[in-house]
């Protein structure tokens, strides 16, 4: 059994194995938020904030969050009220086909929690890990500047 | 981060047992619990680990996590912890390995991934492995009788192949001298981000011309050019010439493979011109 805090709620997984923590929140808590697509770290589409570090969900073996705190995309907003985040990135159009969405949400959302006024290039380092498959990073990365500096 | 691995199949495993943990909070408790089960895989940041879990390849009973162990999270001057992860690397005073740690993976893996694991998985292409081999870095491994602390050569011997003992942890590596200020690393691939070396490269050099030179995913192992660092240690002021010769001997030196990656080719010409442009940059030419 493992016990550990998802979006404020306590939760007891039951992994299966040496699941990683993307599997347990999705096929045991049902949380569909966080994307399974390459499983090796690659793509960002499972990034959760873990202990208040962003890492990918697929490289975490649930076994070993016993005591951790987690947060994941379905934890940004308060409850209608989007994060800022989210809210910018409807309002910027910053969305195509919305499969990586999830993951580049929670890494924005880490950013611009983290640090008040990243310029573009901190915007693009940040979101390094998160692979838009419709590349449509320019849309992304406009729509999340309206957050930073002038934008404000 | 093993990009080229097809993917597993999606159904489920038939063995629902429960892996077995521990989460060890000192390193008295890591080690103890290791001697009790030598079988045990140590698992820290997961970036090598949980790829080979996800795509069946490895398929642990039982594990020992180590992000909690205080001792693999210390770095003290010439002693790197094994658990610093490269985000930590980053921000630290060494630029080499900064800059090294910088080109790993992506945000999310360097918050994950750490030195030890680097050591751990032992892959040619490894980067933060030259900047230790340039270095002249020790490994120390400690278990519950003892600590070994070796060269870092003798401690990677292959590719993904290292001697650690299965009752020892690797507790972090010791850097033997003051470090130059002369320093640099560079790393040749598809992207500045999410990218496996093709060719990776640290140099040192102190005031008195004194240059250590080690390159990544260039050989079975990191590959330290041995004539074109006593040639350009001979140099207080390399001339152009120097520099060619040491571009020439570095791309000598190295022993390449072609793989999906690049050519043998390739990264023994990229070899000797990235050696030769990160001593340029230390020299400020």
């Amino acid at each position: 059994m493992t016990r550990f805090t998802v979006n404020g709620t306590e939760h007891t997984a039951d992994p299966v194995g040496p699941e990683s923590l993307l599997t347990t929140l999705r096929d045991r808590l049902g949380l569909y938020g966080s994307k399974n697509a390459c499983e090796q770290g690659e793509c960002g589409s499972c990034s959760v904030i873990l202990d208040g570090e962003l890492v990918c969900s697929c490289l975490v073996m649930t076994a070993d969050t016993d005591g951790s705190t987690i947060v994941t995309v379905e934890g940004l907003a308060d409850g209608d009220t989007l994060h800022r985040v989210q809210q910018v990135m409807v309002d910027g159009s910053g969305v195509q086909c919305g499969f990586c969405t999830p993951g580049i949400v929670v890494a924005a959302a880490h950013l611009f929690d983290s640090r008040p006024d990243p310029s573009e290039e901190d915007i693009r380092e940040a979101l390094a890990g998160n692979i838009c498959r419709c590349t449509g990073y320019g849309a992304i990365v406009r729509a999340l500047e309206a957050l930073s500096g002038d934008g404000q | 981060m093993i990009a080229t691995w097809q993917r597993a199949s999606r159904s489920r495993p038939s063995n629902l047992t429960a892996v077995k943990t521990r989460q060890p909070t000192s390193l008295d408790d890591a080690l103890t619990a290791l001697a009790e089960d030598p079988e045990a895989t140590l698992l820290a940041g997961g970036t090598d680990l949980m790829v080979s879990v996800n795509y069946h390849a490895l398929r642990p009973s039982s594990v020992i996590g180590i992000r909690r162990v205080p001792e693999l999270q210390e770095w003290d001057g010439q002693f790197i912890g094994a658990g610093v992860t490269y985000s930590r690397m980053e921000r630290g005073p060494i630029a080499a390995l900064a800059q090294a740690a910088r080109t790993v993976g992506s945000p999310q893996i360097r918050n994950a991934g750490t030195l030890g694991g680097n050591l751990g998985t032992a892959s040619p292409a490894g980067d933060a492995l030259p900047v230790l081999a340039a270095l002249d870095a020790e490994i120390v491994l400690r278990s519950a009788t003892g600590e070994r602390v070796i060269p870092w050569d003798e401690f990677i011997v292959g590719p993904k192949q290292n001697t650690r003992r299965p009752d020892e942890i690797i507790l972090g590596t010791r850097l033997p001298y003051q470090i130059p200020p002369g320093q640099g690393f560079a790393k040749i691939g598809t992207r500045s981000a999410m990218v496996i070396a093709v060719v990776s490269c640290c140099v040192f050099r102190d005031e008195d011309g004194r240059t250590t030179i080690a390159l990544g995913s260039v050989g079975p192992t990191p590959v330290r050019p041995r004539r074109a660092e006593a040639m350009i240690s001979a140099e207080r002021a390399p001339s152009q010439s120097a520099l060619a010769e040491l571009q020439r001997l570095v791309s000598e030196e190295v022993s390449p493979i072609t793989d999906h990656r690049s050519t043998a080719a390739y990264r023994r010409h990229a070899s000797g011109v990235i050696a030769r442009r990160l001593v340029e940059r230390i020299l400020g030419r």
